[in-house]
């Protein structure tokens, strides 16, 4: 058998790795309100477009975590974008570093409305570990108007799914 | 007689500097600096980095240093040069891996290299409210700089292809410039400094704890790595060692993160070849270790764990049981991928043949990790110059030589399931005694070379009379990756960029500080 058949014949027998939310009764409630919320608004579907401001990339590593099997963000019906044009949320990352100011803003401007912004990790709220330089603006509120803020150095895949869950539900 | 005894003698005429250690640091002057250019064009000496600082005992004056290590891997020597007014003689020109840092030398200190080819601005994109931040901060008007881009003649029309700060992936900010001649790359040029933070001038005045935290953030995905090179050049410059338990530990966190971040990049790599199911079962590998450290470090990335003179964390037996669980079943599964892999000839055949470096070139740069590995230089600091555990142990250090993205998947493998049986020995072997040992408050200049999952990290740094960071240099193995990158995408498809970018996987946030 190749290798290929293998893998596949394994994930047949043992079934799929990905796990039920920490809270299963919570979870179903809020993904029940992902039908009847998101339905209106968003068409059962949030598309997010990350966008670093200036992070450690600790915090991409958690947004690649949270698109694993295990987590499988998908189910949610949350996916991410390469665009802000197709995009309802930007998930921010990193202090605002001056440099990437205006590239955070105009990623913000060429997002259609209705939009939100969710500040994730210690830095986008404000500075984090990297307050009080030259080169940060402390906190992407500074740039962009800021909807939700998931704190955490960085925040675990499970708390980024919970806020981006709370932000559906919050949508009405 | 060869040129690395001749250097090495020329150096032994000037000055050492007592309170530097492991090695030896030297004060040149002017003529010895530009003897060293000139010995440095025909010699096999690594360059492994160049910064800036305040003269000591003259604070209005500047010093620029240089660390090198000579062709047999032995000896590593930083030489200082100091400076009288705001210009030193370029090191650039013989070793091209000098040339970002000279540039960022002349974004912050106002510094410059003469001689050099390239002295646009690099971190500074004229979005901060001062100049030179580092040096004499003068107010003055943002007003964002222009950057002239290298431009490519061709009798053929060629296009450019603008991408970034903001890329279409979950990735860090850069700004890459194609130019492209139908498909085909004439030339790319990187342009980043987006995610500057000043992490330079933050860690200023810190405590070595406080200052350790900003090292593990100065790359996420190396937090160890880098924690662990701030601690060991810490250690180094108040003179004492940390306890053996501790060491044992600190190696076991490396390892983990090692094995993590390959497994990222191995399925990440496979996914930019459209083969999305290597990308799947990887990421829930390293979501088992990551679940694991969580559970025996507290912390998925095992942040703030390593802390000057030791550890923040012990691990039980029952922890241990875990860790070992975690290795057999990660071995286990990656096994089948790279199976898969070895079994995938529409992968390969998008891997083998792309994106070759030349050995040449990363030697010329400078370049280590698993770029260098792959292309058939064979360096390795846990090796060479070499530091606790490692010394103690015999592993192996997997060598490819055709430098492709193949090479560099291989290369990960290997490591993979290297890192994996150092993670059992050293768990098995977990020596007892206490976890920490107290830091003296006292000034001091201390330097280490790691080994992270990308390649050495080398760092620099003073402590004051009163122990505080008076000054610190993390380099970055992506400082002499990046480069590299640039000269092997010449010549391959536009299409096959993210390919050979993620075979690379170089770090932003490591460079741009």
């Amino acid at each position: 058998m190749t290798p290929l058949l293998k893998l596949l014949f394994k994930a047949l027998y043992k079934g799929p790795v990905t796990e039920a939310a920490p809270d299963r009764a919570l979870i179903l409630e809020l993904a029940g309100q992902i039908d009847a919320k998101a339905k209106i608004k968003l068409g059962r579907s949030l598309v997010v477009r990350a966008v670093d401001a200036g992070s450690c990339n600790g915090c991409e590593l958690e947004i690649h975590a949270l698109c694993n099997p295990v987590y499988d963000v998908e189910r949610f019906g949350i996916r991410f974008a390469a665009s802000p044009r197709h995009a309802d949320v930007l998930l921010v990352t990193g202090t605002a570093s001056r440099n990437m100011a205006e590239a955070l803003r105009r990623t913000y401007d060429a997002t259609p409305g209705p939009k939100w912004v969710v500040a994730m990790g210690d830095c986008a709220i404000d500075g984090g570990c990297f307050k009080g330089g030259y080169a940060s603006l402390d906190g992407i509120d500074k740039v962009v108007p800021v909807d939700i803020r998931v704190p955490g150095c960085p925040p675990t895949p499970t708390e980024l799914l919970k806020a981006l869950l709370a932000l559906l539900e919050s949508v009405s | 007689m060869t040129e690395t005894n001749y250097l090495l003698r020329l150096l032994k005429d000037f000055p050492l500097v007592e309170e530097h250690r492991p090695w030896a640091r030297r004060i040149v002057d002017f003529d010895a600096w530009m003897n060293i250019i000139e010995v440095l064009a025909v010699s096999d000496w690594d360059f492994l980095g160049l910064w800036a600082e305040r003269q000591t005992q003259d604070n209005d004056r500047f010093q620029i240093h240089m660390s090198l290590r000579d062709a047999e891997n032995t000896t590593v020597v930083v030489i200082t040069l100091p400076l009288d007014g705001l210009s030193y003689p370029a090191v650039s020109g013989v070793r091209p891996g000098a040339a970002r840092l000279e540039r960022v030398v002349a974004d912050l200190y106002g510094l410059v290299a003469l001689g050099a080819e390239d002295m646009r601005p690099w971190l500074d994109h004229g979005r901060w409210l001062v100049n030179h931040p580092m040096a004499e901060a003068e107010a003055r008007e943002v007003v964002p700089f222009g950057y002239d881009f290298l431009t490519a003649d061709s009798e053929q029309a060629l296009h450019q292809i603008p991408v970034g700060p903001v890329h279409a992936g979950i990735i860090e900010p850069g700004h890459f410039r194609f130019h492209a001649n139908g498909e085909t790359v004439v030339r790319l040029e990187e342009r980043l400094g987006y995610v500057h933070k000043g992490v330079q001038a933050l860690m200023e005045g810190k405590t070595v704890q406080e200052a350790a935290k900003l090292a593990g953030r100065l790359s996420g995905d190396s937090t160890v790595a880098h924690a662990l090179a701030f601690v060991q050049a810490a250690e180094a410059a108040v003179g004492i060692e940390a306890p053996p338990r501790a060491v044992w530990l600190r190696a076991i966190m490396a390892e983990i993160e090692r094995v993590a971040n390959h497994l990222g990049d191995f399925g990440a790599v496979c996914n930019d070849a459209a083969f999305a199911l290597m990308l799947s079962h990887a990421m829930t590998l390293k979501e088992k270790l990551q679940r694991m450290s969580h559970h025996v470090f507290g912390h998925r990335l095992m942040m703030d764990r390593i802390i000057p003179g030791g550890v923040a964390v012990d691990i039980n037996k029952e922890a241990a049981r875990h860790i070992m669980a975690a290795a057999r079943e990660v071995r286990k599964g990656f096994q089948r991928l790279s199976d898969l892999y070895d079994d995938t000839p529409s992968l390969l055949d998008r891997t083998v043949g792309s994106g070759i470096t030349m050995a040449s070139l990363a030697h010329r740069f400078g370049t280590g990790g698993v770029v260098a590995r792959a292309a058939g230089r064979a360096i390795d600091a846990r090796k060479n110059p070499g530091y606790a555990p490692y010394g103690e142990l015999d592993f192996d250090v997997p060598i490819e030589i055709d430098g492709d993205v193949h090479c560099r998947l291989m290369i990960r493998a290997a490591e993979i399931k290297e890192s994996l049986a150092l993670i059992e020995r050293f768990t098995d072997g977990l020596p007892t005694g206490p976890l920490t040992r107290a830091l003296p408050r006292h000034a001091g200049e201390g330097m280490a070379l790691v080994e992270g999952f990308r390649g050495e990290i080398m760092t620099w740094l003073r402590l004051d009379a009163d122990g505080l960071v008076a000054r610190c240099f993390p380099r970055d193995p992506s400082w002499f990756q990046w480069p590299l990158l640039e000269a092997c995408i010449e010549g391959n498809i536009v299409a096959d960029f993210p390919l050979c970018n993620k075979s690379f996987n170089c770090s932003y946030s490591g460079v741009d500080l």
